[in-house]
């Protein structure tokens, strides 16, 4: 079932009868090929991926709630490849070519809105800082333009340029940046996932993962046993419980990140505006809401809800940057877990289970990641080898001393 | 959050510093292999419940504190002063 302009019209025209449910609700088989433990953005991507590039059909998604209830609906949509490190720069950079032609491949509006992202800074070492790493996504073959004072104040005349502490020097804009619609990319994947034949089961808690001489042999569900010769823990946010029931831990300690949403205005703040000094970023939803946040609540926390003074803190540097959002009311604030590595940099990998295999450690960039990530994670699944983009996001870095610290801050889970 | 430090009572969480794990007390010797130095820096237990932290009192005394609270709930259940804990142990 395509959709079109036609279609819609169609449809309209007829009292919108003709509607169906875009996937099946099917029980779960005794054996698959593939099993992905989490039906989230980067599980149902990795579902999509290995049977669209790799022709496996006989795979599922076991997803213990429904299918994107989680951090792929928690977040605050952000696209971008502005990374700077090697391992990091060319995976978001693939990630970000998969988002420019997604809506059209999965015949499903992604709302993905390249409206620009500039990162301000606010020193000359900054500035340093910054045109050093806009070389380095230029170098990747992805744009960065280091604009001056009045090159911001130009395309965001709203900000307050003279703070005391802060003053504006410039910023680093990324035009191809910018927002999508979280939740359409999860149902987007989960469609193209289930027209191919995967079995998308919800409501479907895996409670064992099932090991014979060093070897994944299945896991033990809610609804039954279920046999599978390789099986993926796509649970960020509940990695280590998952990755326990294999006898393993993980290097991730789960912290919380807040977010907000005001009632929805009049367009205003037509780009993504990252303020880093102050740990706060905003874009504006369609729907006309500022979405914005800032940085972590900074201990390990699982509550999925946040503290009042990270919440006061983020408002405050809100209203330093732009002062005219001052009136807009907040409706809503949340919280999500987010698997926080020692580096600040995922993992897409197998493990010492053969057959087990792991992609987690997202920190609190994993939504743009969800296309490369599930295509960098169906290819090690169905070929054995590291997808080059992603070949550096390994489980045995840490142990090797070979660290992505994107912003050098060391290594502590909670720092990055 | 609240956390009643042994020292000066019961303060905001705005007072503290956490640095993490106080699997951070049990530092492996220098010359320990690699694999238990990953063990201590990077691998964490990251329990959905209870769980044992280090907390740094910066805009008070000054002392580090063994925090035990529940991640799942936020309360916090006992603080007691690192000085002379090990991490692994109680």
């Amino acid at each position: 079932m395509r959709y079109s302009g036609f279609r819609l019209f169609s449809e309209g025209m007829t009292g919108n009868r003709g509607w169906r449910p875009v996937w099946r609700d099917p029980e779960p088989k005794p054996e698959y090929d593939v099993i992905i433990i989490g039906g989230g953005g980067h599980g149902l991507a990795t579902a999509y991926y290995l049977a669209r590039e790799h022709g496996l059909r006989n795979v599922a998604v076991l997803e213990k709630g429904y299918l994107g209830g989680g951090n792929v609906g928690r977040n605050t949509t952000i696209v971008r490849a502005n990374y700077f490190l090697p391992g990091n720069s060319e995976f978001y950079s693939h990630s970000l070519k998969l988002w420019e032609g997604l809506a059209q491949e999965l015949n499903f509006n992604v709302m993905h809105s390249q409206r620009g992202l500039i990162n301000l800074f606010h020193s000359d070492g900054q500035r340093d800082a910054f045109a050093r790493r806009g070389n380095a996504m230029i170098n990747q073959g992805d744009d960065a333009i280091l604009l001056d004072r009045e090159g911001v104040r130009e395309i965001l005349p709203y900000l307050d340029f003279d703070n005391a502490r802060f003053p504006i020097h410039g910023g680093l804009y990324h035009p191809r940046g910018g927002t999508a619609r979280h939740d359409a990319v999860a149902w987007g994947y989960a469609r193209g996932a289930d027209a191919r034949g995967v079995d998308l089961v919800q409501n479907c808690e895996v409670t064992g993962i099932d090991i014979s001489n060093g070897r994944v042999t299945g896991v033990q569900t809610t609804r039954g046993a279920i046999r599978a010769r390789k099986v993926g823990i796509v649970v960020a946010g509940r990695s280590g419980q998952v990755a326990a029931m294999a006898g393993m831990r993980l290097p991730i300690e789960s912290h919380i990140l807040q977010a907000f949403v005001t009632e929805g205005l009049k367009p205003v703040i037509d780009h993504v505006v990252s303020f880093g000094m102050g740990h706060f970023y905003i874009s504006q939803s369609d729907k006309g809401g500022l979405v914005f946040g800032g940085d972590l609540d900074f201990h390990a926390s699982y509550a999925q809800r946040g503290n009042l003074p990270m919440a006061e803190h983020v408002m405050e540097a809100g209203m330093a940057l732009m002062p005219m959002i001052g009136k807009a009311r907040v409706l809503r604030s949340w919280g999500g877990i987010m698997d926080m590595t020692p580096d600040g940099s995922p993992i897409i990998d197998r493990t010492a289970i053969e057959g087990l295999h792991v992609n987690c450690g997202w920190c609190y960039g994993g939504f743009k990641a969800v296309p490369g990530s599930g295509f960098s994670f169906a290819h090690l699944l169905a070929t054995g080898r590291h997808h080059a983009p992603a070949a550096r996001f390994r489980l045995d870095r840490f142990a090797r001393g070979d660290l992505i610290d994107e912003e050098g801050t060391g290594s502590q889970h909670n720092l990055h | 959050m609240r956390i009643t430090c042994p020292l000066c009572g019961a303060r905001d969480r705005r007072e503290f510093h956490y640095m993490g794990d106080a699997v951070y007390l049990d530092r492996p010797d220098p010359v320990a292999p690699a694999v238990a130095w990953d063990d201590y820096l990077h691998l964490r237990d990251n329990p959905a419940g209870e769980t044992r932290d280090l907390w740094f009192h910066e805009a008070g005394c000054g002392a580090w504190l063994v925090v035990t609270r529940n991640t799942v709930s936020h309360d916090v259940l006992s603080v007691a002063l690192a000085d002379g804990i090990r991490g692994g142990a109680g």
